[in-house]
């Protein structure tokens, strides 16, 4: 094996090994001594933490413009099957709070890949897609619920006359609807970060069925789960930033 | 070996096969369309953008001779154009929608996609000492995401409403609101289609790229002993990787308001008398969004000529690269301003002139970085035992170009001269020369200098002279008269000038800039000749043409799916011991070659 060398084996041998940091064939110690895949996962997040960057940025550029922006607490305020209750940012918390807890899910899920055993990976995984999969039903009432309120792309109910209005700069200023691109900005940046769960949940169902094959069992190694784990924090890393500039802001 | 799986199977086959001197069947279809070879690949984004240079030059002939002659008709082009000309003459809208593409096209799809794809595909693996890229299928993906993003691109040619009109950075509200222009209906729509599916192409090549230059590189091959094509690369890479993904958020804001109706963009705009319902967004803030790729972009496209140009200099000049860490580091201090001059585009834009002044100092900052690179080049050339031939002349035309352009920067990137030169024909010249012509030399310098490295052949020395002379030339011809022109206050992206009285006079020299173009774009249809008459006729080459010391010329010349038979080279040296010692007969040591007793005490580059 060792004298013949093909392209094929290269990628084979990095499979039969713990993963490879370097080329397979004995080539220079790579940077960081992390193996390919992880590299370019790191890079890929990099680049999309730049994606949401610009957005979150153009979030506070628009907001910062605007005379007077709706007060969270009166707009978030409502919670499933309590009707007209006051529960300012109850919902949302339990969403952050879900999350989270699938973030920690397939931490575990990580650990129980060093150590081999497939079970606890699976079921540890299924936690995680779980969690991801009721964020984004939470999502769904959400937004369900803010468009039956009248918040669309291009109009937002939430005007002067809502509750607790801040940033109230013209006092006399009566301008109703509320600044309109509070509800662009609310649907874009949420939509584009419930994209990267939904897109998140669909890769974690593949490692699922992955590592139910034994595909990670026979590489030696279950780097593949450590790759997921990364993406998976990072949109949880992503919502963070989007809850403090959406509902605590 | 007792629990043998399919793919180990699959292995021992392949070994096999390989051992005994066969590949395993290949058709026509895995081989030369949907190949996972990185040469392959490599020769792939060649060939598109070769494709693609020649439609975005036809397009700019095309608006020249508008220019030129403003007042003739010419019946034979309706012909072939039809709709885009009523009564010999070219339409307005159809005139934007050339100059559009025009950019489009050269600035995306032939200097960014074609220039890093062709050459980071090509010579990294070879030049590192690898196999493969990290991924080969995420690079087939990037050159396919980037094949259909050019089909969606060329389908937008043939629109009835026309295509994108709106200039190559798309300034809303143009470009958000249908009913502005023809353009900015469907043609705006495919433009943006196009435009995501491109950034994807650029990301999947980046994060290969990166990552096969960090992890595959074969035994001795430090960081230090890479070729600075590689290092080149390597930075553009980076570079994009983050800052197109800025491009997708400002394109994404700019589908939402033209397909959802919010107003991101948007403020305060009336059309015929009629208030829009647009409230509360800011053009200035897709400037900011759209510049932060844009000025990074156009040192995606400089960095891998100056790599090229690097490695192609010292090669014929046979000498070590002058500041070998200094260019290094050039391309890293580049690399990071590159990200916070973007506003030196916006100075009249309505932006606070405070950040103004900021924007100026961190602009004129970069001609530090790129006047070490220029002093390097000229002291790599200086005395040294200079070959020329067509890659070392077109390196040391693109030294020409990037100083001529590189000066009128200075005057550009201060904003208080930038108030009367923004918008002119100075800026056209500056840009064109800086990032445009020296960028292509630096294409040229590499298709010339690896030729046999992928086709197994030298290119025709004759033709490429005259090729080179007829660029060299004509370039200058087009954009020097042009920085005149500007300075004038000419300002670019108008229709037509013989309206205007201030500027007709300048009728004779956009007749003499049209004349030029059409010659260059005559001398790169040569270019187009050589290349393919040399593909099959081409005189063979040797196995190291130009004597050069990087790894890709110990790969077998007639390229092999692994590259390397047996083991892969081991590097013992950096890759610029050119006419080291004087004694010997050979002036140059590839880095193949372990060092000697004596090399090992004298503690210079190795």
């Amino acid at each position: 094996m060792a004298e013949v060398v093909d392209i094929h084996e290269q990628h084979v041998e990095n499979q039969h090994h713990l993963p490879s940091p370097d080329n397979g064939e004995g080539g220079e110690k790579s940077a960081m001594n992390m193996s390919y895949g992880k590299t370019m996962m790191w890079y890929f997040l990099l680049s999309d933490a730049f994606t949401f960057s610009a957005f979150l940025i153009s979030y506070a550029c628009i907001r910062l413009a605007q005379p007077w922006w709706p007060n969270p607490n009166s707009v978030f305020k409502s919670f499933p099957g309590l009707g007209d209750a006051y529960v300012p940012l109850g919902f949302v918390s339990v969403m952050t709070f879900i999350l989270i807890l699938s973030s920690v899910a397939v931490v575990r899920a990580v650990q129980e890949g060093h150590r081999m055993n497939k079970k606890g990976v699976m079921l540890w995984m299924i936690g995680g897609i779980v969690g991801g999969v009721m964020f984004l039903g939470c999502q769904a009432w959400e937004w369900n619920h803010l468009i039956h309120e009248g918040l669309r792309p291009f109009y937002n109910p939430f005007g002067p006359d809502a509750n607790g209005l801040t940033h109230l700069v013209h006092e006399k200023m009566s301008v109703s609807p509320g600044p309109i691109l509070f509800g662009a900005l609310f649907f874009g940046i949420t939509g584009f970060h419930g994209f990267h769960v939904f897109t998140g949940i669909c890769i974690n169902i593949w490692a699922f069925f992955a590592t139910a094959n034994g595909t990670f069992e026979k590489r030696g190694h279950y780097e593949m789960i450590e790759k997921v784990g990364l993406y998976w924090h990072f949109v949880d890393l992503v919502w963070v930033f989007v809850f403090l500039a959406f509902y605590l802001m | 070996m007792q629990t043998t799986t399919t793919s180990e199977q699959h292995v021992h086959d392949n070994a096999h096969a390989h051992a005994s001197g066969h590949h395993h069947t290949e058709t026509f279809v895995s081989k030369y369309i949907f190949s996972l070879d990185h040469k392959t690949i490599g020769k792939q984004f060649l060939t598109m953008g070769m494709i693609w240079a020649i439609i975005g030059g036809f397009m700019s002939v095309v608006f020249r001779i508008q220019l030129g002659w403003p007042d003739e008709t010419f019946p034979i082009l309706e012909r072939i154009f039809s709709s885009w000309f009523t009564d010999g003459k070219l339409n307005p809208e159809s005139y934007y929608a050339l100059i559009t593409m025009h950019g489009t096209i050269m600035v995306f799809f032939v200097l960014t996609a074609s220039l890093s794809g062709t050459f980071a595909n090509i010579l990294i693996p070879l030049q590192i000492g690898a196999r493969d890229m990290a991924s080969p299928l995420m690079n087939a993906l990037s050159f396919w995401l980037f094949f259909f993003a050019g089909v969606i691109m060329f389908a937008s040619l043939f629109l009835p409403t026309g295509a994108a009109s709106a200039g190559w950075t798309i300034y809303p509200p143009l470009s958000a609101l249908p009913q502005t222009s023809p353009g900015s209906g469907n043609g705006m729509t495919f433009w943006l289609i196009a435009m995501v599916l491109f950034v994807a192409s650029t990301l999947l090549g980046g994060l290969n790229y990166v990552s096969t230059i960090l992890n595959m590189r074969t035994k001795g091959m430090t960081m230090y002993r890479m070729p600075l094509t590689v290092w080149a690369l390597f930075f553009t890479a980076i570079i994009g990787i983050l800052s197109f993904p800025v491009l997708v958020s400002c394109v994404v804001l700019l589908i939402f308001d033209r397909g959802l109706g919010t107003s991101f963009y948007l403020s305060n705009i009336v059309i015929g008398g009629k208030l829009l319902p647009y409230s509360g967004g800011s053009p200035i803030l897709f400037q900011h969004l759209f510049w932060f790729l844009g000025h990074p972009e156009v040192y995606i496209i400089i960095l891998p000529a100056m790599g090229i140009v690097s490695e192609v200099l010292a090669v014929h000049s046979r000498k070590p690269i002058f500041g070998y860490k200094a260019m290094i580091f050039s391309i890293l201090g580049i690399t990071v301003l590159s990200f916070i001059v973007w506003a030196h585009h916006m100075f009249l834009s309505g932006m606070n002139p405070f950040l103004g002044s900021i924007f100026t100092l961190f602009t004129l900052l970069i001609a530090i970085p790129s006047a070490v690179k220029v002093f390097n080049w000229l002291t790599t050339l200086w005395r040294g035992n200079i070959r020329i031939n067509p890659p070392s002349m077109f390196a040391i035309g693109f030294v020409s170009m990037f100083i001529s352009g590189g000066l009128t920067g200075i005057w550009l990137g201060n904003s208080t001269v930038d108030i009367q030169l923004h918008d002119t024909y100075f800026v056209v010249a500056h840009f064109h020369i800086v990032m445009g012509i020296a960028a292509f030399f630096g294409m040229f310098a590499g298709v010339y200098h690896w030729f046999p490295r992928m086709y197994g052949r030298m290119m025709n020395e004759t033709m490429a002279y005259i090729h080179f002379a007829i660029t060299f030339i004509g370039a200058y011809l087009i954009f020097w008269p042009m920085h005149f022109i500007g300075l004038a206050g000419v300002p670019r992206r108008y229709y037509s000038f013989n309206e205007i009285e201030a500027f007709a006079q300048y009728g004779d020299l956009n007749k003499l800039i049209s004349i030029a173009t059409i010659v260059v774009f005559l001398g790169q249809l040569l270019f187009l000749v050589n290349f393919v008459y040399s593909i099959y006729r081409g005189k063979k080459s040797t196995q190291n043409p130009w004597q050069a010391n990087t790894l890709e010329w110990t790969s077998p010349i007639e390229g092999i799916h692994g590259n390397w038979d047996g083991e892969l080279p081991t590097v013992h040296r950096w890759p610029y011991d050119y006419s080291r010692n004087p004694n010997s007969d050979v002036d140059f040591i590839p880095q193949t070659v372990p060092l000697t007793e004596e090399e090992k005490k004298d503690k210079i580059h190795h």
